[in-house]
């Protein structure tokens, strides 16, 4: 007669992993859904009881109230859902000049910072201890209200060749008024970039087939310039520029630069240059210096070692913090409302509130707006980190 | 669900901890918090201007008046300064009982907003102030004037439809706050200020040189402003609305601070009904019965606070105007008390 | 005999590479380009840096009691110190601030030892752990009073420099534990927490934190049952913590990621459970990898507290913003924003600088 091991004893089931997963994530479900029906239930109940008005009927109605700066056409007339695009493009403009600018100066300085002359990588050093520790706002409010309300009035602008002026009220520049035949400029324009583009592939598959160089550079810059030129000038020149004027109170026509943007785009480019060139120093410095060596005793140049060696190598480190500080100034260029620049946050999460007083639908929207943009960002950062990615053996 | 509903709430209520008001009616919770919450301007000599954290102001007297009927102590408040941005919100969400910041009463807040408006402390009307370098008489010459403008206001709306109607061209610079506009006049970043006209005087003496500063004569506007309260409390709106409307009836009927106790004994059975010597007025509001008599002893009659605060008595040396009494030639003028 | 070759003894180095021509040589002018440079430099900062002086030291106005003490042309710190208990203290009552002084005192003597190289860590670990629930109950009860015979100062009278540290105390200590947490969720093998935890990670990493206070400030009180109402501060304290919590978990997740799998299963070898696991093996290796990460976070918070201003709170930032628009002293914003910004400067920049200290002082590894 075989004797049988006792049976294993089955634990509880409250032991079992497997079941305890279940049941936690059962549990973590049912509280955020409980959770969330307990608000949306809350802000049902206080809309009523306040008789609040609620859902998305507003943004056809008249706004009445004007803005003073707008990409698009945009009047008192116009309805609060073009406010929103107002109020977007505005966000956008000053991110994308901003990502540009805060691009540049990075750059700079944190090559800078690497520099073997002592005292421009010390003052590279003290440019950024000291821009990165302050507040951003403190620093738009500086240049707002301490160097920008500085400048002279309308009257007594300082005027550069009778063309550009400047004072308290902005940055006025001559505008390019665009004629009949202008669009053969731009044809001529988009002809040569596309020429310039195929030259180029030409270009490399020789060099990869035979070895000869060509010349692309300078070639494709008398290209891109004496093709649109020599259109313009064949066309009759068909372009005036309106110079700003002063009339009454302030300067009329050209294009203006308010004080408002001009000391949000000098914040959002001063700080976040700051960290751009922190990231721009680490990424040079993680490409390690045998690279360098092998390079110079491959008889390449110390430019085209920086150029062919150790940017592609350094762009792989840079890329991805970067783009999350350019996400940063696009965030940060919210802080806007704070000086009367008419933003997203400004003029739609603000003034389109207030005047309508749907909190909920106004914040909402404008989060979706950021939401989306750094989904985009993140999406497309990833997709790039994929390319790049090193192919390892 | 229900059980559910219960068990998320006083969990919630459990992480508070802090601030979780009773839920009846306002005056309610008044009572037991032993303090009114009455939402006050971030700012502005004459209607509620802190210093050192002590509230001044026609608005800010109104709310004293308010805790004087309900408590018969003028102390008993506690002041949420707000930004014309925060202030509808702060009262929709109960963060405040009243809101006395110089509001004003349209239609639209009235209905869609969820307000109700208890009277007009003051009869405003927009206008605008520049400099008087400029050498302009008439609003009418604005054309291409950049303007300060505070941000999510009527005197916004008001603006635009102002310039449209007028055919100009308007460049509006908007701020949060009413300070940050008086400081852009100062330094030139717009050549006019608008808002209701009597902040414009309370704007003017903040300036650092006043007298370089007019009010041009054109009122675009009305501007009836008032204290708020919510939708859905009838009680505490007629609490604070027959504050008011007992401030203004003892101007009339001569009835000041200083003179309540004598008048007490009055023969004049208006003024015995206002002072709670006749009747019994205040029980039917659910509050003492000489609260009538305990306000004006201890805040004033309307024409005493309007004095004190924006008349002849205080810098801004507003006239009565439209805010005399109706049997002055102004608009101010009570329902009786009866 | 031919006499032995004696070496000659090693010659000093040409004086062009050694002492201060031989550093002005190797690091100023190495080559053309670099002697340009540093002339533009030198050229920089001596427009820059004279005037800068003058104006900040020399021809300041130090001492007065009003704006008829400056008129020197220079910097009027007259202003800064007639204003400086206002921009400290904010609006608390003169005659009870005495309590933040002793609320601040307190945090200096309990934290003290924490810095002591000498201390043991176990004692360093139990004081920190206590520190980080006792002192904010003790501050709190100090501050707000209403308890032990202190009279209630509201916390709409808190202010200045006493409001900006409350904020970034409070979102410090309570984002790192919700930071921790997230990043747990985010690492967890079920799909339901992990999904729970990106979703709301990436929430409040995608939107910036002004919407958050104004989110905190106009629509919260909507979301909560009639009658139920927070505090001006605690709302905004509410919005400061999940953002910066949000920001946290993934600096913790980076850690977590650097754990090399076999502490995970060694873990589990010794019949670890899951919150052992973490809380004895994984989360301590994990936060020290990321010490500077975390720092960088609080940096970032504390700057960030300066955005209450929108919401109307009183922190330092907005009270020398409100002193500048004083009639009174209207024409010093430059004074004002320069104070500030010193302020937060220190604060910033010493932070930074201590988690550099204990960056190379915790590396266990090996440097090349």
């Amino acid at each position: 007669m075989a004797e049988h091991a006792p049976a294993p004893v089955k634990p509880p089931f409250w032991n079992d992993p497997w079941i305890r997963a279940i049941l936690f994530q059962a549990i973590a479900l049912v509280v955020t859904i409980a959770f969330g029906l307990y608000i949306f239930d809350n802000t049902q109940a206080n809309l009523r009881r306040l008789g609040i008005a609620s859902g998305f009927d507003f943004l056809s109605s008249p706004s009445g109230f004007d803005i003073i700066q707008s990409l698009i056409p945009y009047s008192a007339t116009s309805s609060y859902g073009r406010v929103f695009w107002v109020a977007l493009l505005n966000t956008l403009l000053v991110s994308a000049l901003g990502i540009v600018l805060a691009t540049l100066l990075g750059f700079v300085i944190g090559i800078a910072r690497l520099s073997k002359n002592w005292l421009i990588s010390r003052l590279a050093l003290v440019y950024i201890e000291t821009f990165r520790n302050i507040p951003l706002l403190l620093q738009i409010f500086f240049w707002y209200f301490a160097v920008l309300r500085a400048m002279p009035a309308p009257r007594q602008s300082l005027n550069l060749g009778d063309m550009v002026f400047l004072n308290i009220r902005g940055l006025y520049l001559p505008a390019p008024e665009f004629q009949t035949g202008f669009g053969w400029v731009l044809a001529a324009f988009g002809i040569t970039v596309v020429l310039t583009v195929l030259l180029a592939r030409w270009a490399r598959r020789r060099q990869r087939a035979t070895g000869r160089q060509f010349p692309i550079f300078s070639i494709a810059l008398a290209l891109l310039l004496g093709l649109p030129l020599l259109t313009f000038w064949l066309a009759g020149s068909p372009l005036v520029w309106q110079i700003p004027e002063l009339q009454g109170f302030n300067f009329r026509g050209g294009w203006v630069i308010i004080p408002e943007m001009a000391s949000l785009l000098l914040a959002l480019t001063i700080y976040t240059a700051t960290f751009i060139a922190e990231i721009v120093r680490a990424g040079i410095q993680a490409v390690s210096h045998g690279q360098t060596e092998a390079s110079l005793s491959l008889g390449l140049t110390s430019s085209l070692t920086l150029r062919l060696i150790i940017l592609p190598q350094a762009l792989r480190v840079i890329i991805p913090p970067l783009t999350n500080q350019y996400l940063n100034l696009t965030k940060n260029s919210s802080l806007a409302a704070a000086i009367g620049y008419p933003d997203l946050v400004s003029a739609f999460a603000g003034t389109v509130l207030n005047q309508t007083g749907q909190a909920i639908e106004c914040i909402a929207i404008t989060m979706a707006v950021y939401l989306t943009i750094s989904l985009l960002i993140s999406l497309m950062m990833n997709w790039y980190n994929r390319r790049v990615a090193l192919v390892e053996r | 669900m229900n059980p559910l509903k219960t068990f998320t709430t006083v969990t919630i209520l459990l992480l508070t901890a802090s601030g979780a008001a009773h839920a009846g009616t306002t005056l309610d919770a008044i009572k037991k918090n032993g303090f009114i919450k009455c939402g006050v301007s971030d700012g502005l000599p004459g209607f509620s201007f802190a210093e050192k954290g002590n509230y001044n102001g026609i608005d800010v007297d109104v709310c004293r008046a308010v805790a004087a009927a309900v408590f018969g102590d003028p102390t008993k408040i506690k002041f949420t300064p707000l930004t014309a941005k925060e202030r509808l919100t702060a009262l929709q969400s109960g963060e405040i009982d009243v809101l006395s910041r110089n509001t004003t009463w349209t239609s639209s807040r009235d209905s869609a907003q969820g307000l109700n408006f208890t009277g007009v402390t003051y009869y405003d009307g927009q206008g605008f102030l520049v400099n008087k370098k400029l050498g302009i008489k008439s609003a009418k010459q604005l054309d291409g004037a950049t303007v300060c403008v505070q941000a999510g206001t009527t005197t916004e709306l008001n603006l635009s439809d102002y310039f449209r109607t007028n055919k100009m061209k308007l460049t509006p610079i908007t701020y949060d706050k009413s300070d940050e506009s008086a400081k852009s006049l100062e330094a030139g970043r717009c050549d006019v200020l608008t808002s209701d006209q009597s902040q414009l005087y309370a704007q003017r003496i903040k300036l650092a040189k006043p007298d370089e500063y007019i009010v041009l004569p054109e009122v675009i506007s009305k501007e009836p402003l008032g204290p708020v309260v919510r939708h859905g409390d009838d009680d505490w709106f007629d609490i604070v609305k027959w504050t008011l409307f007992v401030m203004v009836n003892a101007e009339e009927l001569g009835v000041n601070s200083k003179n309540v106790e004598e008048m007490k004994k009055s023969t004049n059975p208006d003024v015995k009904r206002l002072l709670g010597v006749e009747g019994d007025k205040g029980k039917d509001f659910g509050l003492a019965n000489d609260w009538m008599a305990v306000v004006i002893k201890q805040v004033g009659n309307y024409g005493e606070i309007f004095e004190r605060n924006v008349g002849q008595g205080s810098p801004l040396k507003i006239q009565r105007g439209l805010n005399a009494l109706w049997n002055q030639g102004g608009l101010q003028y009570a329902p009786p008390v009866r | 005999m031919p006499e032995p070759r004696v070496p000659h003894s090693n010659l000093p180095p040409p004086t062009s590479t050694t002492g201060v021509v031989g550093w002005l040589r190797r690091s100023l002018f190495s080559s053309p380009l670099n002697a340009v440079l540093t002339l533009l430099a030198v050229y920089l900062l001596y427009v820059t840096l004279p005037p800068l002086l003058r104006w900040a030291f020399l021809d300041a106005a130090w001492s007065g009691e009003d704006r008829e003490a400056c008129r020197s042309g220079g910097a009027c710190w007259v202003f800064i110190r007639v204003h400086l208990d206002q921009f400290l203290y904010g609006f608390y009552p003169d005659e009870q601030r005495w309590r933040v002084n002793a609320a601040v005192l307190l945090l200096i003597l309990g934290a003290a030892p924490l810095f002591v190289r000498t201390v043991s860590s176990k004692f360093k670990v139990r004081l920190g752990l206590g520190l980080l629930i006792a002192y904010p109950l003790v501050a709190f009860v100090l501050l707000k009073g209403g308890m032990i015979g202190l009279p209630v100062v509201d916390t709409s009278q808190w202010g200045g420099l006493l409001l900006t540290l409350v904020i970034a105390g409070v979102g410090m200590t309570a984002a790192l534990p919700l930071g921790v947490l997230l990043a747990l969720g985010r690492r967890s093998r079920m799909p339901a927490i992990q999904t729970l935890c990106v979703t709301f990670i990436e929430f409040w990493r995608g939107v910036p934190l002004i919407t958050v206070l104004f989110m905190s400030s106009v629509m919260l009180p909507l979301f909560l049952p009639a009658g139920m109402n927070f505090d001006k501060l605690l709302r905004a304290l509410i919005g400061v913590t999940l953002f910066q919590g949000a920001y946290m978990a993934e600096v913790v997740r980076g850690g977590l990621q650097a754990i090399p799998k076999g502490q995970f299963e060694a873990a589990a070898a010794l019949g670890l459970g899951y919150w052992k696991t973490m809380g004895l093996i994984v989360l301590p290796q994990a936060l020290k990898l990321v010490i500077p990460g975390i720092v960088n976070t609080f940096i970032a918070l504390f700057k960030d507290t300066s955005l209450v201003l929108i919401i109307g709170l009183f922190d330092l930032m907005n009270i020398v913003h409100n002193a500048t628009t004083n009639p009174a002293w209207l024409g010093f914003s430059t004074e004002g924003y320069v104070f500030a910004a010193t302020v937060y400067w220190l604060f910033c920049f010493s932070m930074s600088r201590y988690s550099q200290n204990l960056e190379k002082h915790l590396y266990t590894g090996h440097k090349r």
